[in-house]
């Protein structure tokens, strides 16, 4: 039991990182923490399916759910986010009202039962390795979670766009006087995190399945990480993922009557004695 | 002067309505609702001291509103008769206040915000999972009303009353507070926390202060609440309740007295009324959210106001309007 409790908890660990990069970015660059975030997990799950049904391989509805999801993203940030530009009170409860319209429209498209995402074939059996059984599908959703980690940190490290995102983090108005159209940034960003979160979600399906409610559960798993582990921060995003996902899949054995208090003990000594997260930056 | 005078002639206007309001109502659906209009003003006015007065924008309010019901539920359940479990809800409302405040306070703004959407999300999953003490999805009910006084409010209308004269101490006190010395350190440390500082306040402090009574009103309404349902549930701490009541605060007018009742009356008009006719509450709800945000982002009241005085009369303080002679 120990031994699948713990591939559960990297495996929604992992899960939980492709959520909360895109929010830690969005959080970093455009400073408000983006409430449909979870919402976008949720959608993305749903257009996964809806696009699995249609007959596509599941590989190939994970890229189009995301190009969808980024496309969705693009749109929220220049219509309803860029008009109430530099207000972020205003822009965070714009998308705080967005989840709940999201959160209806699925119900009524998606009706309330959950949806079950069949798991891509190939991945249904087990792996077997020094006498354990590893379920092959949530290894994969690791190595993809590794592999998207791994390609984030050298888009922001190494690339010139990334250079550009981490300039606009650090000092927007400067960035702008050198050149840098960080209104461009933001919605390259929002894109990028609502193609994450949707990716991540339509990942979820075959584990934990598709159904009302996975959003506002979601959300504040995000909201977590990323005070735990520090906004604008890769590594702080991925080590709270890991940390957030074995004190939830343990926590719900040992402790299910307080499994959501357990969540909340780190974060509350993190605030107590490092209010900027583990690995954040005093800005 | 007399604009003074035409105000307070208003308000005591607006005191007379309501005190008859069951008598030329008399359907007792209205009356009922009008009761749920009082208990989420009062939730949306203690709201208010945070979000309008002190700047500090919380989505884990409804935590505040319902662990008080919670409280008093779980209490008489469990043998406590109702005195001692109202006493026993009024401390857990103070105690949890204090606790989630002083974890909010850590930060303002928008980390104040995500904070207390966190941990609005844990006590509400605290309602929903810890099910041998809150009984989970079901929810704890109560018996039967309790009989303050010996007065018997199981009826509707006697129990209107009871929720308006709670409603017109909770106004009466959050319109001394705000025009006291603690009301502006508090309006001070919003607008500029900074020099309150360098005068000497204690920021923190004044802010925490603010979060506690603000806890303490929303918990009074939750109480009220559990009277008037006889139940409360998790879904009653959910961040869409939350939101609920921000956006009462929010859409009535903040830092104004009357704009959470405003806020209220609407919400919860459209809320009963509304939803009635069409099925999909939370799909009004969000795009009422977005409208207001896009549109009318200062709110109905001061809205109003700005009609009224022309165009540049409505500032934020300008709504709650200091009497002279006070000190500024």
């Amino acid at each position: 039991m120990w031994f699948i409790l713990t591939i559960n908890s990297v495996t929604l660990g992992g899960l939980l990182f492709l959520l909360s990069a895109g929010f830690s970015l969005i959080f970093g660059l455009m400073r408000i923490p983006n409430l449909t975030h979870g919402s976008f997990f949720m959608l993305g799950g749903y257009l996964g399916v809806t696009l699995i049904r249609f007959g596509l391989n599941f590989w190939i509805a994970a890229i189009l759910t995301a190009l969808i999801m980024a496309a969705i993203g693009v749109t929220v940030e220049r219509l309803l986010l860029r008009p109430l530009g530099g207000n972020a009170m205003q822009q965070v409860l714009l998308t705080l009202g967005l989840s709940f319209i999201i959160a209806d429209l699925s119900l009524m498209i998606w009706t309330g039962d959950p949806v079950r995402v069949p798991t891509p074939p190939g991945l249904e059996g087990t792996a077997s390795l020094f006498a354990l059984q590893f379920p092959l599908y949530r290894l994969a959703v690791v190595g993809i979670a590794v592999i998207i980690a791994v390609g984030l940190w050298l888009m922001i490290e190494r690339t010139r766009l990334g250079a550009m995102i981490r300039a606009g983090v650090d000092d927007a108005p400067m960035a702008r006087v050198v050149g840098i159209r960080v209104s461009a940034l933001f919605s390259v960003v929002f894109a990028l995190g609502a193609a994450l979160a949707g990716f991540a979600g339509l990942m979820a399906g075959p584990y934990l399945s598709i159904y009302p409610g996975l959003d506002s559960e979601m959300l504040p798993l995000a909201l977590i990480v990323v005070i735990l582990g520090g906004t604008n921060s890769l590594l702080g995003a991925l080590v709270g993922s890991f940390i957030i996902g074995f004190l939830f899949n343990f926590g719900q054995v040992l402790f299910p009557n307080l499994a959501y208090v357990i969540l909340f003990l780190p974060m509350l000594v993190i605030l107590m004695f490092r209010p900027q997260g583990l690995f954040g930056r005093l800005t | 002067m007399t604009a003074g005078y035409s105000r307070i002639l208003a308000v005591f206007a607006f005191i007379a309505i309501l005190v008859t309001l069951p008598l030329w109502i008399r359907d007792t659906f209205y009356v009922n609702i009008a009761s749920q209009i009082l208990i989420w003003s009062i939730a949306a006015m203690g709201l208010n001291l945070l979000v309008g007065y002190a700047g500090l924008v919380s989505l884990g309010h409804a935590s505040l509103f319902a662990i008080g019901g919670y409280a008093v539920g779980i209490a008489i359940t469990s043998g406590f008769d109702q005195l001692t479990a109202f006493v026993i809800g009024l401390a857990i409302i103070l105690l949890i206040s204090a606790i989630f405040g002083a974890l909010a306070l850590r930060s303002t703004g928008i980390g104040f915000l995500m904070i207390t959407l966190a941990i609005g999300q844990i006590l509400w999953g605290v309602a929903y999972r810890w099910v041998s003490l809150t009984n989970g999805d079901n929810g704890i009910s109560i018996p039967a009303r309790p009989q303050p006084f010996g007065l018997d409010i199981e009826g509707p209308t006697p129990f209107y009353y009871l929720a308006l004269a709670v409603f017109i101490l909770a106004l009466a006190f959050t319109s001394r507070l705000v025009l006291s010395p603690l009301g502006a350190a508090i309006r001070g440390t919003r607008d500029e926390p900074r020099r309150m500082t360098a005068l000497g306040y204690n920021v923190w402090l004044t802010r925490y202060i603010a979060f506690v009574m603000s806890g303490f009103l929303s918990g009074i309404a939750g109480l009220l609440f559990l009277y008037y349902n006889g139940f409360v549930s998790p879904q009653v701490l959910t961040v869409q309740s939350s939101s609920e009541i921000l956006l009462m605060v929010l859409s009535g007018g903040s830092a104004t007295i009357f704009g959470p009742f405003v806020g209220a009356l609407v919400i919860v008009f459209m809320k009963n009324v509304a939803s009635s006719f069409v099925e999909r509450w939370s799909l009004v709800l969000g795009l009422i959210f977005v409208l207001i945000i896009i549109f009318i982002p200062e709110g109905i009241v001061p809205g109003l106001a700005r009609l009224k005085t022309g165009f540049g009369g409505a500032r934020r303080i300008r709504a709650v309007p200091a009497p002279s002679g006070e000190a500024s």
